[in-house]
C-alpha cells in the first residue's frame, strides 16, 4: 500500500514535472540561438510569461469555426501530455509507466498530430489546409520511422516497454551496436521533423509558402494558442527526453531503488535536457531550412535508416529471450 | 476439430431459425414487392433475425460449440453437412452484427424516396447466403453459398443500374466473381483428391500432398483473396462497393470480405493440414504490398465510398500479413507467437467491419443528404450533420489505429508478432518480418493522412457546393445505428484483453495454443500479448489518464483565462477570400503525397500549360495518374478475350459440312489422345 502511494507519488511528479519545464526548455533553445547569432536574447523565462498572457487574453475564433475547433486544444495538450508523462524520465518504474508501450506512445502522438491536422481544416482557409497537408506528408515518413526505433530498441531490450528499455541498456555492457546508432540518427531526424525543426520547418517563420505547423494553428488565438504552444513544448521535452533516456540511460532513477534515488536522477535529467535544448539551438543555427519538397528525401533517408536498423537488430539477435 | 461430437447443440438450432427468419424476409419482400408498406416491414425482421443469429453465435463462441448435422439434400451420397465450430460462429458473429446495424440503418430510409423493391428482397438473401457460407460442412454447401452469396450482392450492386457506372461496376464484379468461385473449385477439388469425399471432416481426414497442398493453396488465395480484395486482384472492389447501396457497401466492404477471410482460414488452417513455412510467404508478400498500395490508392482518389473501398483493400492487406505471420509461427513451432498474431488477425476482422461499416453508413448519410460523394461538392457538413459528423470522427480515428479505439488493438498484437520475429528458424521470414513491420508502419501512418484528408475535407471546412450547403441532418434510425457501431469501436478499444480472453478456445485450435498471459496484467482490462513484464498495453488506464488530464487543463485555464471568446472572420493572414474554392481541396491536400509517393507507385505525372503572355485561354493543370493493376491484370486480359472471340467469331457461319468435318476431327483427335494416354 505504501510503494503505491510512493509510485502514484512519482507519477504525479513526473506529469507535473514535464509540464512546468517545458516552456523553459524551450526558452533556452530560443536564448542559445539568439546567443549565436550575437543577439542578446529574450530571458529564458519569457515562454512562461507568452503562455500567461495568451491565456488571459481573450480568444478570436472565426465564425465558421466548429465545436471540433475550439475543443481540439484541450484535446491535443491532453494526448500530448500523457505521452509525455509516461516516458521515461528520471526514474523508471513509475505508477502507470506499464501501461502504454512505446507502441501506444507513437499512437498517442498520432492521436494529438491527427486532430492538430483538423483543426487546421475546420475554419477552410487555403493556410490552414497547407499546413495540415504537409503535416500528414511529413508523419507519413516520420512515423514509421519512429516506430521503427522503437522497435529496434525492443528488439534489442526484449520488451517494447520504454522503461524496462531504459534499465537493459543501463545494465547492458557498453559495446558499439551499429543498429542503436542508426537507430540514433533516423530518431534525431524524427525528431527534428515532428517538433517543426530547421530544417524541416522553422519555428520562427511566418513567411507563408514555408510554413507548416504554424500554418495550422494560424486561426488559434488567446487560451486556444496557449494550450496549443504548450502541447508543442511538451512535445519537444518527450523527445529529448526519449532520445537521452533511450541513448543516455545512465543517471536515471532504477525501479527498485525507490524516492531516495529521485533527487540525483531528476538532477540528472535536468541536465541532460538542458544539454539537449542547447545542442538544438546550435544545431537550428549551422543549417539552412530546406524545400518542402526535399523533406520527403530527408525523412526518407530517416527512414532508410531505420530500416537498416532494425534489419541489423533481427539478423544479429537470433532469438528472444 | 477432430473428434467433432454430432449432436445438434441447442445454439446450431437458435441460429438456423435465425437463418430461417432472413429467408423468410427474403420470400415475403418479393412476394410484396410492389407494396411499400410491406417492403418496409423487411428491415424489423432482419433487425430479430441478426440479433437472433448473433446472440446464438456468441454463446456458441464463448461455449465452445462444435456441432453439425448432415441432410439427405444436395449432392447425391454426400449429403449436405451443417456444421458449426468456434471459427464459424466467430465470423457469424462479425457478419450478424453487421447485417444488425446496416438493417437498423435501413429502417430510416425514405419510404417513398428510398424503397423501391430492388433492394429489399435481396438484402435478406444476402444475409442468409453469408450465414450459409459460415455454416456449410461440406465443398459443394460451401461453394453454392459463396456463389449465392456473389450474386445476391451482384444484384444489389446493379440494383441502380441506369448508371452506366453502375453497369460497368456490376460487370466487372461479375467477371471476377466467377473467376474466384472456379478457382476456389479447383482448390476442392484439389483438398478432396481421388477418393472424391467433398465433406470437411473427410478431407481434415486425410490431408493432401505437397506439391497437392501448394496448388490448393493457390487456388484458395486467388479464389478467396480476390473476393476479398487482395492486391492486385482488387480492381473490381472500389468500383462495386461504392456502386452499391450505402447499407449494402457497408455489408460487402465491412462483412463480405470477412465470409472471404473466414474461407481461407477454414481452407489453409484447418482443412489443409500442418502447415509448411513457406505457405506463408504469399500471404506476407501479397499482405504487405496490399497494405501500403490500398492506402496510396485511397489518399489519392476522389471519391468518399471509393476512398473507403480502397482502405478495405488496405485493411484486408493487414489480415494477410496477420495470417502469414501466424501460419509461419505455427509451422516453426512458435505457437505462443501464432496465438498472438492469429490473436491480431481476429481481431482485426472483428474491429474492421465495425468501423468500416459505420464509415460507410456514415458516407450514406451525406450521400442521401447531399446527393454528392465526390470531395470537390462536400465540406463543412460538420455543422449541418453535427451527429453523423462525430460518429464518423469515432470510426475515422478507429480505422487510422489511434488509441483509446478498437483499431490499435489488433495493430498492436500484430506488431508484438513482428517483434517475435527474430526467433524464426528459416533466414527468409527473419529477413522478412522487419520488411513487413516497416510496411505496415508505413500503413498505419498513411491511414491517418488519409482520414485526416477524407474527415477534413468533407465535414470540415466551408461546404463547396449548393448541396452541402443545404444539407440535413440523417434520420434517427441511421443515427442509432452509427451510434451502435461507434460505441463497439470505443469498447473493442478499450477492452481487447476481455475480447482475447473470449476467444482463447478458437486460438488454441487455430494456432496450436491460447495466448500465453492473458489476464497476468496490472488490471483486468490489460491486454498482455507474451507476459506483463515485456509487452502490455492498457486502454483503460490510459483512457482515464487522458480524461484526468484533459479535465485538469480546462479546469486550470478556465480558472486563470479571462474566458472571453469573440467570433469574428477568419483570418487567414490577414486577406480571407470568400469564396470556398480559395480553400484546400482533397487533391491539394494529397499534392504532396502524391509527390512523396506517386510517380514511382502510380507512375504520375504532371503537366502545366502556361499561355504565352497576352493569350487569354485559361491555364490548365493536368495530373495523370496510372493503375497498373487494372492496365496489366484487367484490361490486357481483357482486351486479350475480345481479340481472340473476334477470331473465333469466323466459326459461326460455316456451312453444315464444315461443322461436321470438324466434329468428325475432333472426335478423331480425342479418340487418338485416349489410345495413346491409355
Amino acid at each position: 500500500m505504501r510503494d503505491t502511494v510512493i509510485l502514484l507519488f512519482g507519477q504525479t511528479i513526473q506529469m507535473f514535472l514535464v509540464l512546468l519545464i517545458a516552456p523553459g526548455i524551450a526558452g533556452i533553445t530560443r536564448r542559445v540561438k539568439a546567443r549565436f547569432m550575437r543577439r542578446q536574447g529574450a530571458p529564458i523565462i519569457q515562454p512562461y510569461r507568452d503562455l500567461i498572457k495568451l491565456v488571459r487574453k481573450e480568444s478570436v475564433v472565426a465564425q465558421n469555426a466548429s465545436w471540433l475547433f475550439r475543443s481540439a486544444p484541450y484535446a491535443i495538450l491532453a494526448f500530448t501530455w500523457v505521452a509525455a508523462a509516461l516516458v521515461p524520465t528520471f526514474a523508471s518504474g513509475l505508477m502507470f509507466n506499464w501501461a502504454a508501450d512505446a507502441l501506444a506512445l507513437v499512437a498517442l502522438l498520432g492521436a494529438a498530430r491527427a486532430l492538430l491536422a483538423l483543426a487546421g481544416m475546420d475554419v477552410g482557409t487555403s493556410f490552414g489546409g497547407i499546413g495540415s497537408s504537409r503535416e500528414m506528408m511529413i508523419a507519413t515518413l516520420a512515423e514509421p520511422a519512429m516506430l521503427l526505433v522503437l522497435l529496434t530498441m525492443a528488439l534489442t531490450a526484449g520488451t517494447t516497454r520504454l522503461p524496462e528499455v531504459a534499465e537493459f541498456l543501463i545494465s547492458a555492457p557498453i559495446t558499439v551496436r551499429v543498429s542503436l546508432a542508426l537507430a540514433l540518427v533516423a530518431l534525431i531526424i524524427v525528431a527534428l521533423a515532428e517538433n517543426a525543426r530547421i530544417p524541416v520547418d522553422n519555428p520562427a517563420t511566418h513567411l507563408e509558402l514555408t510554413m507548416v505547423h504554424e500554418a495550422m494553428v494560424l486561426e488559434y488565438s488567446g487560451r486556444h494558442l496557449a494550450m496549443i504552444e504548450m502541447a508543442a513544448q511538451l512535445k519537444l521535452v518527450l523527445y529529448i527526453s526519449l532520445i537521452v533516456c533511450l541513448f543516455l540511460p545512465f543517471g536515471m532513477a532504477p525501479a527498485n531503488a525507490g524516492p531516495a534515488a529521485w533527487p540525483v536522477g531528476m538532477a540528472v535529467y535536468l541536465v541532460k535536457l538542458v544539454l539537449g535544448a542547447a545542442l538544438l539551438g546550435a544545431w537550428e543555427v549551422s543549417i539552412a531550412k530546406m524545400r518542402v519538397f526535399r523533406v520527403g528525401e530527408f525523412l526518407g533517408g530517416a527512414f532508410v535508416f531505420a530500416f537498416l536498423a532494425i534489419l541489423l537488430a533481427f539478423v544479429t539477435r537470433e532469438v528472444l529471450n | 476439430m477432430t473428434g467433432v461430437d454430432y449432436s445438434t447443440a441447442p445454439q446450431l438450432a437458435i441460429l438456423l431459425s435465425g437463418i430461417l427468419l432472413y429467408a423468410v424476409a427474403a420470400v415475403f419482400a418479393a412476394m410484396f414487392h410492389r407494396h411499400k408498406s410491406a417492403l418496409a416491414a423487411v428491415y424489423p425482421i432482419c433487425i430479430i433475425a441478426a440479433a437472433v443469429t448473433a446472440g446464438a453465435s456468441l454463446a456458441a463462441l464463448l461455449a465452445d460449440t462444435h456441432s453439425g448435422f448432415r441432410l439427405p439434400l444436395g449432392l447425391p451420397i454426400i449429403g449436405l453437412h451443417v456444421k458449426l465450430d468456434a471459427l464459424s460462429a466467430f465470423f457469424s458473429l462479425i457478419v450478424n452484427l453487421g447485417v444488425l446495424t446496416t438493417a437498423i440503418y435501413g429502417m430510416g430510409l425514405d419510404r417513398d424516396r428510398d424503397l423501391s423493391g430492388r433492394v429489399e428482397p435481396f438484402f435478406p438473401a444476402y444475409a442468409l447466403a453469408m450465414n450459409l457460407v459460415l455454416i456449410a460442412g461440406d465443398a459443394f454447401g460451401f461453394l453454392f453459398s459463396w456463389e449465392l452469396m456473389s450474386l445476391t450482392s451482384w444484384v444489389l450492386v446493379v440494383s441502380h443500374h441506369r448508371d452506366a457506372g453502375n453497369r460497368h461496376a456490376g460487370h466487372v464484379y461479375l467477371v471476377m466473381a466467377a473467376i474466384g468461385t472456379a478457382s476456389l473449385l479447383f482448390a476442392f477439388g484439389g483438398l478432396a483428391g481421388a477418393s472424391g469425399n467433398y465433406a470437411f471432416d473427410a478431407i481434415r481426414a486425410v490431408p493432401p500432398g505437397p506439391l497437392v497442398s501448394g496448388l490448393v493453396l493457390a487456388g484458395a488465395i486467388f479464389g478467396a483473396g480476390s473476393k476479398a480484395g487482395i492486391a492486385p486482384l482488387h480492381a473490381w472492389l472500389p468500383l462495386a462497393h461504392p456502386a452499391a447501396p450505402s447499407h449494402v457497401s457497408a455489408l460487402m466492404s465491412g462483412v463480405m470480405t470477412k465470409v472471404a477471410i473466414y474461407g481461407l482460414i477454414r481452407i489453409v488452417f484447418d482443412l489443409l493440414g500442418t502447415p509448411v513455412w513457406w505457405w506463408a510467404l504469399p500471404f506476407l508478400l501479397l499482405g504487405a504490398a496490399t497494405a501500403v498500395l490500398g492506402l496510396l490508392y485511397a489518399v489519392l482518389d476522389h471519391d468518399l465510398k471509393r476512398v473507403l473501398a480502397y482502405s478495405t483493400v488496405e485493411n484486408i492487406g493487414i489480415i494477410f500479413v496477420g495470417l502469414g505471420m501466424a501460419l509461419a509461427f505455427r509451422a516453426s513451432g512458435l505457437t505462443a507467437a501464432a496465438a498472438v498474431a492469429m490473436a491480431a488477425t481476429l481481431l482485426h476482422c472483428l474491429n474492421h467491419s465495425w468501423f468500416k461499416s459505420l464509415l460507410f453508413l456514415g458516407a450514406g448519410a451525406v450521400l442521401h443528404a447531399t446527393g454528392r460523394r465526390d470531395f470537390d461538392g462536400l465540406g463543412g457538413l460538420i455543422h449541418r450533420m453535427p451527429v453523423t459528423a462525430a460518429f464518423w470522427l469515432v470510426g475515422a480515428m478507429s480505422i487510422s489505429a489511434l488509441p483509446p479505439f478498437n483499431g490499435f488493438v489488433s495493430e498492436w498484437l500484430l506488431f508484438q508478432a513482428v517483434l517475435a520475429g527474430p526467433q524464426f528458424p528459416e533466414p527468409i521470414l527473419r529477413f522478412m518480418s522487419p520488411a513487413v513491420g516497416a510496411m505496415l508502419a508505413l500503413a498505419a501512418a498513411l491511414a491517418a493522412a488519409c482520414f485526416v484528408r477524407a474527415f477534413g475535407i468533407v465535414y470540415l471546412g466551408r461546404p463547396r457546393s449548393n448541396e452541402a450547403a443545404g444539407a440535413h441532418e440523417t434520420a434517427r434510425p441511421q443515427q442509432v445505428a452509427m451510434a451502435l457501431l461507434a460505441g463497439l469501436c470505443l469498447l473493442g478499444g478499450l477492452f481487447g484483453g476481455v475480447m482475447v480472453s473470449a476467444i482463447q478456445p478458437l486460438l488454441q485450435t487455430l494456432a496450436g495454443a491460447p495466448l500465453p498471459a492473458v489476464g497476468t496484467g496490472p488490471t483486468p482490462f490489460s491486454l498482455v500479448a507474451f507476459d506483463a513484464a515485456r509487452s502490455i498495453y492498457d486502454a483503460p488506464t490510459i483512457t482515464i489518464f487522458l480524461l484526468i488530464s484533459g479535465t485538469l487543463t480546462v479546469m486550470l485555464v478556465h480558472r486563470i483565462s479571462s474566458r472571453r471568446t469573440r467570433l469574428g472572420p477568419a483570418w487567414d493572414c490577414g486577406f480571407p477570400d470568400p469564396s470556398p474554392l480559395t480553400q484546400y481541396s482533397a487533391s491539394s491536400f494529397s499534392q504532396p503525397l502524391r509527390r512523396v509517393y506517386g510517380s514511382t507507385v502510380f507512375g504520375a505525372s504532371e503537366t502545366v500549360d502556361m499561355p504565352q503572355p497576352g493569350d487569354n485561354r485559361a491555364a490548365r493543370f493536368t495530373v495523370r495518374l496510372h493503375d497498373y493493376a487494372w492496365e496489366l491484370l484487367y484490361a490486357a486480359p481483357a482486351r486479350a478475350v475480345l481479340k481472340m472471340s473476334e477470331r473465333l467469331n469466323a466459326l459461326q457461319f460455316l456451312t453444315i459440312r464444315t461443322y461436321l468435318m470438324l466434329m468428325f476431327s475432333a472426335l478423331i483427335v480425342l479418340l487418338l489422345i485416349a489410345a495413346v494416354w491409355f
